[in-house]
């Protein structure tokens, strides 16, 4: 692999990076609400990867130039689509986070392997 | 009005959901769900009667042309699976009244119902759409709604559940959305049949591989194939019985279809089966999630469980009719769907009249139940014989194309690893038989048989797992052009 292809291709690598970087978070950690937080950094890797491929190399933002006919454009689409994507996130951030409330009242922890303990316990008694 | 019947599919229910919240008193949102999921039905069937008679309807929103504006687009196959989830939509909706007045405090009634029509609208959303992009709004409309019905359960691990079906269920939907944007990036297109028609070019490409994979993984997700089934089993378990009966006949089929849909149609059948090998991929799976669930569903002694991972084998049942990569394959898998969703619907029905009597639904708390609760368990023992494959039930029209197409592609051992889990099943409907008509009735002597509005919908269902077990030739006769259909593709 060439090094002109990974700068070239640096938009792809910073989108891989906060990915992974929320995957893990989202595996490695047993508190729900970092889990949560994990989960908005995976899903914010997804809307700079598609914001990152609307850019068109020499264009301007897409608003329209009046008197002028060879305006190149980057493509307004995936800016439009990833309005919608952010406040899909905002809803699941905002129930995760509720349900991490109600959580926290019912069982007293949000910590993963305490609720584990406290469920595995009343299965016993049951 | 009649050319306006696709949009009014999902706006109807959408619509009515807000409504819902503003009305304060329970039976008054209640009365506007049941209006609305019937409103669904009755649209969704005539919409099915005039794609059998007319083709394909294309809808243009705002009459923006696709493929730049957003095209709903009914053919035999999403008009099918709309009429599944309407019609179960439209049943559990009256039964809900009296099981969630007993399951759900009253104050957070009428926030139910607004969930339950988001949660159908989404559904349909899903089913009916010619736009990729539109999939995902509705497939998280409807994940969200979901996941707030099931934090709605009395157990608090309903609380857990919903919350790792959220995290699981929006893995699999980003994974979804980074195969739509790179699909996007080859094409420059979002409407389905248009992609149909652009992906060819670009078949060689590595970036339509890499979206394959990362639609395939979500989607699997979403439809709770082995392994990646774990969010599934708590979350019906502790789900509100209502919810529990609509989601598990609703939701993974939906997800199926959207495998189906994208496979099949956008990316095409020679795509699929030729170049990605999709089928030698997810027959291991389908032959594993059936062996192992339905064995798993054996040692279980909460009853909702129990059949929550006989729904995962299930699941593996219309994922190996899809595997054989055939029509008659699609035909069963197809089927399926609709015959699980009776059934299923059936079989958590009962589940709710037992929990609306005695609290329980733990295998001990059911013993000698059959002579106390005649009408509740005689309907378990119907959906359950479905559920096994027993003649005259839908079950066995189902089993009988599954093992029709296995032995077509030559496939005896899958024919008969097909009848040998249908015993598995036997067995774990059987351990419930035997608790309820073998045993002493330990318990308080009021208990009596569950309220009619209860028992009447669980009943209408179990009708039908007759009713289509008998004269099947329409069913199978709709699932066939709609297999062909998903065979044939839309591409050049």
């Amino acid at each position: 692999m060439s090094l002109d292809l990974l700068v070239s291709h640096y938009n792809y690598w910073v989108v891989i990076f906060l990915m992974m970087v929320g995957f893990y978070i989202l595996i490695s950690r047993g508190n729900l609400v970092k889990k949560v937080v994990g989960l908005n950094v995976f899903q914010t890797s997804v809307f700079m990867l598609y914001i990152s491929m609307g850019k068109v190399s020499g264009g301007t933002p897409p608003i329209l130039v009046y008197g002028e006919t060879d305006v190149l454009y980057s493509n307004p689409l995936p800016h439009v689509l990833i309005l919608t994507a952010i406040v899909v996130g905002i809803a699941t951030t905002s129930v995760g986070l509720a349900l991490a409330v109600r959580i926290k009242e019912a069982y007293g922890t949000i910590e993963e392997d305490e609720i584990n303990a406290i469920e595995a316990r009343t299965e016993a008694t049951e | 009005m009649s050319a306006h019947l696709p949009i009014l599919q999902v706006v109807v229910p959408l619509l009515a959901a807000p409504f819902c919240l503003f009305l304060k008193r329970g039976r008054a949102a209640w009365g506007l769900a049941v209006l609305a999921s019937w409103a669904a039905l009755a649209i969704a069937l005539a919409l099915l009667g005039q794609v059998m008679q007319e083709g394909v309807l294309s809808y243009a929103i705002g009459d923006w042309a696709p493929p730049i504006g957003i095209e709903y687009r009914v053919d035999v196959v999403n008009a099918w699976v709309l009429v599944i989830v309407s019609g179960i939509g439209a049943v559990v909706a009256p039964y809900a009244m009296a099981s969630i007045e007993r399951e759900v405090e009253a104050g957070r009634i009428p926030l139910f119902y607004a969930a339950y029509l988001l949660c159908l609208s989404g559904l349909l959303g899903i089913t009916i759409t010619g736009d990729m992009f539109n999939v995902f709004v509705f497939l998280e409309i409807s994940s969200l709604s979901a996941y707030a019905l099931i934090a709605l359960g009395q157990a608090r691990r309903a609380l857990t559940s919903a919350f790792r079906y959220l995290i699981m269920g929006s893995v699999g939907a980003t994974f979804i959305v980074i195969g739509i944007g790179l699909l996007y990036v080859m094409t420059g297109s979002l409407n389905m049949a248009d992609l149909a028609q652009l992906l060819p070019e670009v078949w060689d490409s590595r970036t339509v591989k890499v979206a394959y994979g990362f639609l395939a993984v979500g989607f699997c997700l979403k439809l709770a194939l082995f392994p990646l089934h774990l969010w599934l089993p708590n979350a019906y378990t502790y789900a509100p019985s209502a919810v529990t009966a609509f989601m598990a006949s609703t939701a993974t089929k939906v997800a199926v279809y959207m495998l189906l849909r994208f496979f099949l149609t956008v990316f095409g059948a020679p795509f699929s089966f030729d170049v990605m090998a999709l089928d030698r991929v997810l027959l291991p799976l389908a032959l594993v999630a059936i062996a192992s669930m339905s064995l798993v569903a054996i040692f279980q002694v909460n009853v909702k469980r129990l059949l929550a991972y006989s729904s995962v084998a299930q699941i593996g049942y219309m994922i190996l009719g899809l595997s054989f990569a055939t029509v008659t394959g699609l035909t069963a898998t197809l089927l399926h769907l609709f015959n699980h969703a009776l059934m299923k619907g059936a079989l958590f029905m009962a589940m709710g009249c037992v929990m609306y009597r005695i609290g329980s639904v733990h295998i001990n708390a059911m013993a000698g139940l059959g002579r106390r609760m005649p009408w509740t368990m005689a309907a378990f023992v119907a959906g359950g014989l479905s559920l096994v494959g027993v003649p005259l039930t839908v079950g066995f029209v189902s089993k009988w194309y599954l093992i029709l197409g296995a032995l077509e592609r030559g496939w005896w051992p899958v024919a008969i690893l097909v009848l040998l889990t249908s015993l598995l099943a036997l067995v774990y409907i059987w351990r419930v038989v035997e608790a309820a008509y073998f045993r002493d009735f330990p318990g308080d002597e009021s208990t009596r048989e569950a309220p009619w509005t209860l028992l009447g919908p669980t009943w209408a269902l179990v009708a039908l797992n007759l009713y289509f077990g008998i004269d099947a030739g329409r069913t199978v006769e709709i699932a066939r052009q709609a297999a062909e259909v998903l065979m044939a593709g839309i591409g050049p």
